[in-house]
């Protein structure tokens, strides 16, 4: 049967296909691309943290109306100690060199002088520093891989009783205050509550009676970790569930784990070798916020536990209030959001191609 | 602007005794029923067969089953009843018989873009079925092979490429290689070309058209377009509501089209049939949830809205189901309607 041409339908072939020219970056083109990329990156940490300074600056001197009578509050001060303190304070030189001599200082690493401890601000964040990275450090650790672990097995089976039982549990306990499950916590584990003795202790981070080095040491530090890491991991754990969950739920439909799939691949490497590397670069970006909200600790945990971290520091700067003690925590507090979140935008660029290309 | 359509190749029906490359026989695949709906009956009794080296073309709107149909061809959807055969052995569905028919039979999909995993290069997408099925004897080189089967030549210039620097005509090329790599002889495409652009699609056409020459493949391509079965197919079949209401080589079922339904969408096509005039479809769209009774077209079909209120063939299409249609379509077509005089499939084994 002879078909008349113009009863074609459709859209024509072409006649001689020839594949597309290769389009994209040449190696030279992208190199430079990928050093704009940083130096933006960079850029906009810097001006962040600028802006930070500014907001500092006028949060800690010049809001509150007299620092002097914040300091001498409820004691009796003659005039003259008033002055003397505003001199040492610096307080009547203008505001333009007061901003630039507290940028210079804090640049310098020189945080100020806390009222309260009579101790540069400086050693006091350095000395709080460490309890705080090892105690957000281990409970980060545990929330982000039990929560991912939990997301990524109640998305896979989205509604399954796995998935029902595991999202009810832990948006109930994301919705719990941390410092009441704190001081739950501490009731039944550290007092002892009926027949539960006291199982793990509650106050400070190591046990004064117990030689500061060796493995006698870290067994106790351990032992005082527990609790203060369990408050934060349920009390956190729930976000990473939710964006894990969320993310492989979004990846679901993706054809190309159809296309895995066809090709012979069994559900679970469907799972673990395209739909989780696709569906962990948005949880990526919230771990890395987290991470820099770390060194912030948590206020409550730390003051709920005494745990002698930067949390801790910061809720004894609020007593007083101690004004440079807390613009300190403030500071370093900001440094260390920019510089995580200038972290994530790195590491992404490393794991997703797509943003590789831009 | 035509194509060569003289060599019909592997169109001629094949020799009695060898099986048709795939085949499946009152193939059901009911999804459980939803939100307080009916189960929905996606594909609901369908014969349909793809010889050797032959281009099959299945044709229906949305909605009508016929991705559910391409997924159960390539074992992605487990039949609720009825079989897939492939070289006239039944397909079983433990994960060692899938895995071994993954090999004989690929999928390609209809967006190249989300087929491909953005964070797989060219060359880890084309290697990576052979990689699992641990054959990766001279990867490289049929990687390479795979690629420029596929059009994409040279194939050195696209290994490290992502799919986000590809255009969509050669991000489809890179979906086709993966199939090819596997040296599959049935290619399921579904929609292959209809995310597009016009030039690649014809590209992308072309490409199905020259494997079934040089590598003896058959394809099965699901769409909604008849152009593109004018294009490329050698059979074509017309797929509504779970079923296939027609099925016969190109010529009979697009110059003379046997069913009501056929009909109307060849009636709206622009251009060359256009002296016909367009039968617009009316009615709510067709819903697998609640198949109608009687012949399931009747509620929107032109030819039993213009018979006579006391036709007695008005009956027929509103009590009577149609049994399947079991035939290949060889050698003349064959339709699923009561007003087609002759040769009516028997109506015995009605359900």
């Amino acid at each position: 049967m002879s078909i008349p041409p113009d009863v074609l339908l459709g859209e024509p072939l072409a006649a001689d296909p020839t594949p597309d020219p290769p389009s994209g970056a040449s190696g030279g083109a992208s190199r430079a691309g990928a050093l704009w990329f940083y130096a933006r990156k960079l850029l906009a940490a810097v001006v962040s943290f600028f802006i930070t300074l500014v907001i500092g600056f006028v949060l800690f001197q010049l809001m509150p109306a007299d620092p002097v009578r914040a300091l001498t509050q409820g004691r009796p001060t003659s005039a003259a100690q008033m002055q003397a303190l505003r001199d040492s304070l610096g307080l009547d030189k203008p505001l333009w060199q007061r901003f630039a001599s507290f940028v210079g200082d804090t640049l310098h690493g020189r945080l100020g002088f806390s009222w309260q401890f009579q101790e540069p601000v400086a050693s006091l964040v350095g000395s709080h520093l460490w309890p705080t990275v090892l105690l957000m450090g281990v409970s980060t650790v545990i929330s982000v891989s039990l929560g991912l672990w939990l997301g990524i097995r109640s998305g896979w089976r989205q509604g399954s009783v796995f998935d029902r039982i595991s999202s009810g549990v832990s948006l109930t306990l994301w919705s719990v205050p941390t410092f009441w499950l704190g001081l739950l916590l501490l009731v039944a584990f550290s007092v002892g509550f009926g027949p539960i003795p006291s199982l793990f202790p509650a106050d400070g981070m190591s046990d004064p009676s117990i030689a500061a080095a060796g493995w006698p040491h870290v067994v106790d530090v351990a032992r005082h970790l527990v609790l203060p890491v369990a408050t934060l991991v349920l009390g956190d754990y729930a976000l990473y569930v939710s964006i894990m969950r969320s993310s492989l739920i979004d990846e679901m439909d993706s054809p190309y784990l159809l296309t895995a799939r066809a090709k012979g691949l069994f559900d679970s490497d469907v799972r673990r070798k395209h739909a989780v590397p696709n569906a962990l670069l948005p949880a990526v970006t919230v771990i890395f916020l987290q991470i820099g909200g770390i060194i912030g600790g948590a206020v409550t945990v730390e003051t709920v536990y005494s745990w002698p971290g930067l949390g801790y520091l910061t809720y004894q700067a609020l007593k007083v209030p101690d004004l440079p003690l807390l613009q300190g925590t403030f500071i370093i507090f900001s440094a260390s959001v920019i510089i995580m979140n200038l972290a994530a935008d790195v590491l992404y660029r490393f794991l997703d191609p797509r943003v590789r290309a831009q | 602007m035509t194509i060569d359509r003289a060599a019909p190749a592997g169109a001629s029906p094949t020799g009695g005794a060898a099986p048709p490359a795939l085949e499946v026989r009152d193939l059901h695949v009911t999804f459980p029923s939803r939100r307080g709906r009916g189960p929905a009956r996606a594909v609901d009794g369908v014969n349909l067969t793809v010889g050797a080296r032959e281009i099959v073309a299945l044709i229906g709107e949305s909605g009508c089953g016929k991705s559910t149909l391409a997924r159960a061809l390539v074992g992605l959807v487990k039949p609720t009843s009825g079989e897939v055969l492939y070289r006239g052995t039944t397909l079983g569905y433990s994960n060692a018989a899938l895995k071994a028919y993954r090999r004989h039979t690929q999928l390609v999909l209809q967006d190249p873009g989300g087929a491909l995993n953005p964070r797989q290069n060219v060359f880890d997408a084309v290697a990576e079925g052979l990689r699992l099925h641990k054959d990766t004897d001279r990867l490289g080189a049929r990687v390479h092979r795979a690629l420029s089967q596929a059009g994409l030549r040279p194939p050195e210039q696209f290994l490290e490429r992502y799919p986000h620097n590809l255009s969509g005509g050669q991000q489809q090329r890179v979906v086709i290689a993966g199939a090819l790599a596997l040296e599959p002889s049935v290619i399921v495409a579904d929609e292959p070309v209809s995310s597009l652009d016009a030039s690649a699609r014809g590209e992308i056409l072309r490409l199905f058209l020259d494997l079934r020459d040089t590598l003896d493949l058959s394809a099965l391509v699901v769409s909604h377009d008849l152009g593109l079965a004018w294009n490329i197919a050698d059979r074509v079949a017309v797929m509504y509501l779970g079923r296939i209401v027609e099925v016969g080589t190109v010529e009979e079922v697009l110059l003379e089209p046997k069913h009501p339904y056929t009909r109307s969408l060849l009636s709206v096509l622009p251009g060359t049939l256009s002296h016909r005039r367009p039968i617009l479809l009316t009615g709510e769209p067709p819903d697998p949830t609640a198949i109608p009774a009687g012949c399931r077209f009747h509620p929107r079909c032109p030819a039993a809205a213009e018979l006579a209120p006391h036709d007695p063939r008005r009956e027929l299409c509103h009590s009577r189901a149609l049994p399947p249609l079991t035939g290949t379509g060889r050698p003349t077509s064959v339709a699923s309607c009561h007003l087609i005089p002759s040769p009516v499939p028997s109506p015995s084994g009605v359900g």
